[in-house]
């Protein structure tokens, strides 16, 4: 068994054969974490013995031949709470935090028979794209270890192309499954807003936040979508349409496909490497019968400054409730009411989350508000207009995931912007709330993985899996394997 | 737009964050700059635009007023800090001040 | 110099809705600390709001009960501040959208003037927890009360007086009560008003500066403050002092308000629409649908008991002070007591005991059903008025039946003639002179025979009908 040589449906029908236990498949996994570990260190908390457990209740029980999930093991991001196994958002505020309660998503993911392997690493509250603000540890891109993984969800995407998983669940606020996604070489999905439950999503930003999966293939990733999708009684911002089979187009040629490209992405600042990727992408494209013509969305790169004004706004809100009260971090020998707050919080949060929520507190102060939160949510409408106009005669947009591969430890950690310039062409999508995927596009020369960025209309995810999966069959970026340790 | 160390102190004190002077320093300068990045959406007119607050398709999505019992005490007292007598615990305000609604 | 007051009021109101406002939690008064509560009132990680259709619907109840606008494009907002009681360190609200503005109500003075007082907005919001101080240097929360769901009321700068706002106070308690959202117990916190006092000399151009009172909890406290406030913020005028905008306190014990915060120290709450909850559309068929659902207002009662059922206007505002009396009159007419009968048991006797053991009517056991029959037995000559007191008695102390209790207690009126005349016509047999004494113009006679006859029939003859036998008995002789 091998994750980086099996999909979940070459895995599934090994299960439903019997070739494999669901015990054997969770030892072995284990093994390779092991193994891998060391290397990566993408994981928070193990779940273990709980994990072989579950795999042997499954055993025991046989594995339902109809559901491709069945006693799969599966990495979760440690910022959706699940019952009974620490849960700490990368922040030491919420180090010992044990939840009582499961995250819809996970819960989805675990009714569908899969198993809770451990908890991922990120950036603290998924604030970063390096997952350098974990308080915890460093964790380290697949394809080189002196490379961040990208963020925030640096664990998951790294776990997933190191082959410790072969699926796991990320969060995307800015770019936070795209960009780790593209970093990492695997395929990371951002669902329309609404698609997917934020409840047991530990909040940083409620109007941008979504959770999605991260895997090694397309399929894969549908397949997981498939679990987690559909409105939740407790997130009243689900949608209530109906889901559909998010495989269902997958196979489906693109002949006629209309595709546009921002020329806005392409005129900013990308890596030669990056920008050659995304080329060769659209002369794939277009061998397979789609379009591929140049379009506008004048405002898109204004999103980043929409961004760091919405973002940062609900964020300041969301994390008060972090006070050292009632869980989570409280500060040693405090005297009064206020010690217990501003030393909790200082202490308990890191310099990035911090600074966020100072951000957020000052574009909501009174005086400040028109200027900053009123302008930044009108600038957001008009990048939704311009993301809806263009739909009306594209499905598709297509670009680079990211200007540039993974970057070395400690190079922006000390320039916020230009950290934050990471997520210049994933955000637009969040604050449009539309579908986007980053799937493997190619390698720069020193071999570190390019993504290409894919976009659809609101609720079009089956389109973004169809034209990702022909893509995939042309191409065999995703199937390479990165180096660890020296071993493949 | 200038951002001032005070204006930074006001900020933090409505954040219940303290900084040293080093980090005030560090921070006023860095949220200057974040904050001037995002100013320049001052250039863009958005005159009649209404704001977007989020990008769900959902409406009027309600709950009926039924009550389900409440989670056990014991388990939501697993990760309180302090607690006494069924009650959280906390130091004392000093500050009698604060709205109580 | 003569000054002018304006008083605004800002009232908050518990709605007693079965679960909170964002969360299913039950609403349960006086419950053991933190047992009614779930992840979602302690703003666990992860947890979202979930909005209460019955808040929605308490709130536009209120509304058209206080003949508001209702809004019917809505989301809500978020108030943050830090404090223990308060675990998301938000307060969910609605500030840029109101479920209603543009409402009034009309209040009645001591002299009987009535004025109509402007109703600027009203919005659902949710409470906070408890924090209780405790002298060891420590707060205890309980969160219990946290998310239950409140509505703001708040007036026009249409109050001028003390007695205005008690007034407004007193008529928005009752028509709250009316509408069944809530009991409006000032003194157990269901109702708390916070008050806005500010004055300027008559003919000033200028809106005098104004000081605010937080969450008073009786009447008596809002009158007193208030009156203080006018005094307090006269003399400082007429000194040629400047009012400070600031929250003051009211004192009990010395019936004052002392300083509590300056503007300056006033808190920047940093309001922004709620992100975790969409957008609510209130339709014009719901509305109608939840207009169905409210009970009929006082005014409207008032004027079907005197129109319908000839009660006097007096009367028939008493009887629609509260929604309990009213509701039990209506409901004693339904079961077929006379409407002025009930009307006046309800005024005298009912309400005589009510005051004498400091009671209210849910707390006896008097059914209107019972007071139906009990009135019936008395219209139809069963009972006398005098055993009618007896039997009042009981069905207001016991839930007994009455007209079972009076036979079985031989307390039943002796009515029948044929009964009634070999008693009379023995007693006149046995009483010569008296009917003598009748004749010659002595009516004392008449009455020394009527109790003869009671006392033959121990009490029970009926004395209409011994009056007219007696009569014509007397006459044939």
């Amino acid at each position: 068994m091998d994750y980086l040589k099996n999909d979940l449906t070459s895995l599934h029908q090994m299960l439903v054969n019997k070739e494999l236990s669901a015990s054997e498949l969770m030892q072995a996994t284990f093994d390779g974490i092991a193994k891998r570990e060391p290397q990566i260190d993408a994981f928070l908390a193990m779940n273990k013995d709980e994990a072989l457990k579950q795999a042997a209740a499954i055993d025991q029980r046989g594995i339902d031949a109809d559901n491709v999930l069945d006693g799969i093991p599966v990495g979760i991001k440690d910022n959706m709470v699940t019952k009974g196994l620490t849960t700490t958002a990368a922040s030491k505020m919420l180090e010992n935090f044990n939840p009582i309660y499961t995250a819809t998503a996970v819960e989805r993911l675990e009714n569908a028979g899969m198993v809770v392997a451990g908890k991922l690493n990120l950036d603290e509250f998924a604030m970063g794209s390096s997952t350098e603000t974990s308080a915890f540890k460093k964790t380290k891109n697949a394809w080189d270890q002196t490379k961040v993984p990208g963020g925030s969800s640096g664990g998951p995407a790294a776990a997933v192309a190191s082959g410790e998983l072969i699926a796991a669940l990320g969060s995307d606020t800015g770019g936070s499954i795209r960009q780790p996604a593209a970093f990492n070489g695997v395929v990371g999905f951002k669902p329309t807003y609404g698609r997917v439950s934020r409840y047991g999503l530990i909040a940083f930003s409620s109007s941008l936040d979504q959770i999605g999966p991260m895997t090694r293939n397309v399929k894969d990733n549908a397949l997981m979508l498939n679990a987690i999708a559909g409105q939740d009684k407790h997130d009243f911002t689900t949608s209530p349409r109906e889901v559909p089979d998010f495989t269902s187009k997958i196979g489906k040629d693109i002949k006629g496909m209309h595709i546009g490209v921002p020329k806005e992405f392409m005129d900013v600042d990308l890596q030669p490497e990056v920008r050659e990727v995304v080329q060769n992408a659209i002369k794939t494209f277009e061998s397979l019968g789609a379009t591929v013509d140049e379009i506008s969305l004048p405002h898109s790169l204004n999103g980043i400054q929409v961004y760091y004004i919405v973002a940062t706004s609900e964020a300041s809100s969301n994390l008060q409730r972090y006070d050292g009260i009632r869980y989570g971090f409280r500060a040693k020998d405090v005297k009064n009411l206020e010690d217990v707050y501003v030393r909790s919080r200082s202490e308990g949060f890191g310099d990035e989350v911090k600074r966020r929520i100072m951000l957020g507190t000052f574009s909501l102060s009174s005086g400040l508000y028109d200027e900053f939160f009123g302008k930044a949510t009108k600038v957001r409408t008009l990048i939704c207009n311009e993301f809806d106009n263009v739909f009306k005669d594209y499905d598709l947009i297509l670009g680079p995931t990211t200007t540039t591969a993974a970057f070395g430890f400690g190079e922006k950690t000390d320039d916020p912007i230009a950290m934050y310039m990471n997520d210049l062409l994933t955000i637009p999508m969040n604050l449009a709330g539309v579908p986007a995927m980053s799937i493997p596009g190619g390698f720069t020369k020193d071999g570190l993985p390019v993504g290409i960025h894919l976009v659809a209309p609101r609720f079009d995810e089956e389109t973004l899996y169809q034209a990702g999966y022909a893509f995939e069959q042309a191409t065999d970026f995703h199937n390479q394997i990165p180096t660890i340790g020296g071993q493949n | 737009m200038e951002i001032t160390k005070d204006d930074v102190k006001k900020i933090a004190s409505l954040s219940k964050l303290e900084f040293t002077d080093q980090e005030l320093e560090k921070f006023t300068k860095q949220l200057e700059d974040i904050m001037n990045m995002s100013h320049q959406l001052s250039k863009i007119n958005t005159d009649g635009v209404k704001p977007t607050i989020n990008v769900t398709d959902a409406v009027n999505i309600m709950r009926e007023d039924v009550a389900e019992k409440g989670v056990d005490r014991s388990e939501l007292m697993k990760n309180v800090p302090e607690h006494e007598d069924g009650f959280i615990k906390v130091p004392a305000i000093i500050d009698e001040g604060e709205d109580n609604e | 110099m003569n000054f002018e007051t304006t008083i605004g009021l800002e009232v908050h109101i518990e709605m007693q809705t079965k679960s909170k406002a964002y969360s299913p939690a039950p609403v349960v008064y006086g419950a053991e600390p933190n047992t009614n509560t779930n992840v979602i009132d302690w703003a666990y990680p992860g947890v979202l709001p979930e909005v209460n259709k019955g808040v929605l619907e308490y709130g536009m109840r209120a509304a058209m009960a206080l003949n508001c606008e209702i809004e019917q494009d809505l989301h809500f907002d978020r108030k943050n501040y830090f404090y223990p009681d308060n675990p998301k360190a938000y307060q969910i609200t609605q500030k840029d959208t109101p479920i209603a503005h543009d409402g009034w109500l009309e209040i009645e003075l001591e002299d009987g003037t009535k004025k109509k007082i402007g109703i600027e907005e009203m919005h659902v919001e949710e409470d906070a927890g408890k924090n209780t101080h405790n002298p060891n240097g420590y707060s205890y929360v309980d969160l219990n009360r946290q998310g239950t769901p409140l509505i703001e009321i708040v007036s026009k700068p249409d109050l001028h007086s003390a007695d205005e706002a008690y007034a407004y106070l007193s008529r928005l308690r009752q028509i709250i009560k009316f509408t069944g959202i809530s009991d409006v117990k000032m003194e157990q916190g269901s109702m708390r008003a916070d008050v806005n006092v500010s004055v300027r000399p008559i003919g000033s151009d200028k809106p005098g500066v104004r000081t605010e009172m937080k969450n008073l909890n009786s009447l008596d406290h809002v009158r007193k403050g208030i009156e203080y406030e006018e005094k307090r913020q006269r003399g400082i005028l007429l000194k040629g002092g400047e009012i400070e905008q600031e929250t003051r306190r009211f004192d009990e014990p010395t019936g004052t308000t002392v300083l509590m915060r300056s503007k300056e120290e006033a808190n920047d709450y940093r309001y922004f629409p709620e992100p975790d909850l969409p957008t609510y559309h209130i339709s014009n068929e719901w509305i109608e649908e939840v207009r169905k659902s409210i009970p009929e207002m006082p005014d409207k009662r008032r004027e079907r008991y005197i129109n319908e059922w000839g009660i006097p206007a007096y009367d028939a505002k008493v009887l629609t002070q509260t929604k309990e009396m009213s509701d039990f009159y209506e409901a004693t007419v339904a079961h077929g007591g006379d409407p002025k009968l009930a009307s006046n048991w309800l005024m005298g006797e009912v309400n005589a005991y009510l005051n004498d053991k400091q009671i209210e009517l849910g707390d006896t056991a008097l059914t209107p059903e019972h007071l139906a029959t009990m009135i019936q037995l008395i219209k139809d000559g069963t009972i006398s008025s005098k055993i009618a007191k007896k039997v009042f008695k009981e069905i207001i102390t016991n839930d007994t039946e009455p007209k079972a209790w009076v036979e079985e207690k031989g307390m039943v009126q002796l009515s029948d003639p044929a009964k009634l005349q070999p008693i009379i016509d023995e007693v006149l047999d046995n009483n010569q002179q008296s009917i003598e004494d009748f004749k010659n113009g002595k009516d004392r006679a008449f009455g020394f025979l009527v109790g003869n006859i009671m006392k033959q029939t121990r009490g029970k003859a009926n004395p209409k009908v011994v009056n007219k036998l007696l009569t014509e008995s007397l006459k044939s002789r």
